[in-house]
């Protein structure tokens, strides 16, 4: 059994009016079967209001499935004598790092995890600082948080969550808000945690040049997951993404724009390498 | 006619222990008609300065001077000019709160003391050019997607039909289309009405894609002002500060490096195609 695996997920969004009568029924997530194995680095893409933000909320619980079952780890999130095991194996890191960060001192925030876990003060310094190493934020740990830039704070919620000792971390759009830097410095640590210490990584982003480091992706739809596999046969398919609102990275289009010309490219070129490769073989 | 800054300094927490140099002696002439994009890190200044082109910040030195007025004269009507310049700050539609979409859009123009009728045929047009169906007029904007939302909240700015409309980072948290949609159509508005547009972003690619001049801010100061080809021919300066070119650009730098004769100053899919195919068919012919 992998880390996580859903069997015909479903969650429904239910409004009422004031009487408590159902006034309107949202599916947001509908009939998603998904494994995801510990140590995968897995990218979620789909337009805004495809599902992937509820999808996720389940897999740290914050929602309980309203259909159908979600095992984390071995545990059924919709148990609540699981609530805490749960949130535990999966750490959520969100979009806008102000509102994550909650002490005066970098060091304090990250040690707020495991404080509340009960972790002995020693063991709970140990881990502060072995998070912030992992985010390359150790030299900042007696900074006040509110005098980092955006990336800098983001890769201390990161760290705080880091601190949990989670099996697997879920990134809700955490480089939205962020400057080029910024982004690039989330990503490489996301990328040197499931590559050193094995987190097993959800990333959900707007930003496909971000997903070329996943194994696998998922595209979401109208609460399904309508296309998976590993970036290179996903963002082969230019028009079926563009179909559902989303885009392919740059390099890549450039690639398919350049074979529809007429060259002799292959689909799916993800990188700036393997497309100046490519192009320089053909000067001959 | 024109907005200039002229010698901008600002100061947070001046005259105390922690104050910071947010801007420093920034000039700057922002002509009628421009879509400008502004660029810079986390920090560089650039909400700074964009607060102070609608006066709501006030300089602690140097002035703005607005149609060859200065705004902060005593005498200056600062709620007119806030009406001619218009801030779309970031996630506009944590600021939407009226019941219907329409009613929304009609807050600000109402607020100018319009007739009825002005104000309904104001927020009729703002809603068209940011293409909002009849269909969502009297719909909650609580209702709308995502991005919908976002173009609600544009149009109500709009609706104050100002001279120069400042966007601070109007596609963060967008899909894709959502991006291209809100882009688009504001390229349209700026081709079709001549309005001065200064964009926030810190997309590159998207900035390459739709802007004629770009202002790089660093340490409170202007860094490069120019065209987005020379702006970005200078990339190493700008990873220095933070940013960044757009990945075609490096594609250029790496094939020239690599022994293809191929113009770097190159910042669109469009243009690289153009260029590649250009480059690789010269070299079929000589051979």
């Amino acid at each position: 059994m992998g880390i996580i695996t859903a069997r015909d997920l479903a969650y429904e969004y239910i409004r009422r009016d004031e009487n408590g009568n159902v006034e309107d029924i949202l599916r947001a997530v509908d009939g998603v079967t998904l494994d995801i194995e510990a140590g995968d680095f897995i990218a979620i893409l789909g337009h805004n209001g495809s599902g992937k933000s509820t999808l996720a909320k389940q897999m740290n619980a914050l929602l309980t499935p309203s259909e159908g079952t979600l095992y984390v780890d071995g545990k059924n999130v919709a148990e609540e004598a699981n609530l805490w095991d749960v949130r535990q194996t999966a750490g959520m890191v969100f979009q806008n790092p102000d509102n994550q960060i909650i002490a005066q001192v970098v060091e304090e925030d990250v040690g707020f995890g495991p404080e509340n876990l009960g972790v002995p003060t020693q063991d709970i310094w140990a881990r502060v600082e072995e998070s912030l190493k992992a985010v390359g934020m150790y030299e900042y740990r007696s900074h006040s948080p509110n005098k980092l830039s955006g990336g800098q704070k983001q890769r201390v919620s990161i760290a705080g969550v880091i601190a949990m000792h989670p099996k697997c971390i879920i990134l809700d759009e955490p480089t939205a808000m962020l400057d080029p830097k910024g982004r690039k410095e989330v990503i490489r640590a996301v990328r040197a945690l499931n590559d050193v210490e094995k987190i097993t990584i959800i990333l959900i982003t707007h930003y496909m040049e971000e997903v070329i480091y996943a194994n696998k992706v998922f595209v979401m739809d109208e609460g399904k997951v309508v296309m998976q596999g590993d970036p290179t046969t996903i963002f082969s398919q230019v028009e079926a993404l563009r179909q559902l609102r989303l885009d392919v990275p740059q390099v890549t289009e450039l690639a398919y724009e350049l074979k529809k010309s007429g060259l002799p490219l292959p689909d799916g070129i993800l990188t700036m390498d393997a497309l100046v490769e490519r192009l320089v073989d053909m000067k001959g | 006619m024109s907005l200039i800054l002229d010698h901008v300094s600002y100061i947070y927490g001046a005259d105390t222990k922690l104050s910071v140099t947010a801007l420093d002696d920034v000039s700057l002439v922002i002509p009628r008609g421009q879509f400008i994009g502004l660029i810079g890190h986390t920090g560089s200044g650039k909400s700074t300065l964009v607060q102070h082109l609608n006066g709501l910040l006030r300089p602690t030195r140097g002035t703005v001077y607005f149609h060859g007025q200065d705004i902060y004269d005593k005498e200056y009507n600062r709620k007119e000019l806030r009406s001619k310049v218009g801030l779309v700050f970031q996630y506009p539609e944590h600021q939407l709160f009226e019941t219907t979409v329409f009613q929304d859009v009609c807050f600000g123009p109402k607020n100018l003391g319009l007739s009825e009728k002005e104000v309904e045929l104001r927020a009729y047009r703002a809603l068209k050019q940011v293409g909002i169906g009849d269909d969502c007029f009297y719909r909650s904007p609580f209702e709308l997607s995502g991005g919908q939302k976002r173009r609600a909240a544009i149009a109500g700015v709009l609706a104050m039909e100002p001279e120069i409309l400042i966007l601070d980072e109007p596609t963060a948290g967008l899909d894709p289309r959502g991006r291209d949609e809100i882009l688009g159509q504001i390229a349209a508005l700026q081709r079709e009405t001549g309005m001065t547009i200064l964009l926030v972003s810190h997309s590159m690619e998207d900035v390459a894609e739709y802007v004629e001049r770009i202002i790089v801010m660093n340490r409170g100061g202007i860094l490069l002002d120019d065209t987005p080809e020379a702006v970005f021919e200078q990339y190493q300066q700008l990873e220095e500060i933070g940013l960044a070119a757009p990945q075609v650009t490096y594609v250029m730098h790496r094939l020239k490096q690599a022994g293809l004769t191929v113009n770097t100053r190159v910042t669109t899919v469009e243009e690289a195609k153009e260029e590649i195919l250009r480059a690789l068919a010269l070299r079929q012919e000589i051979m």
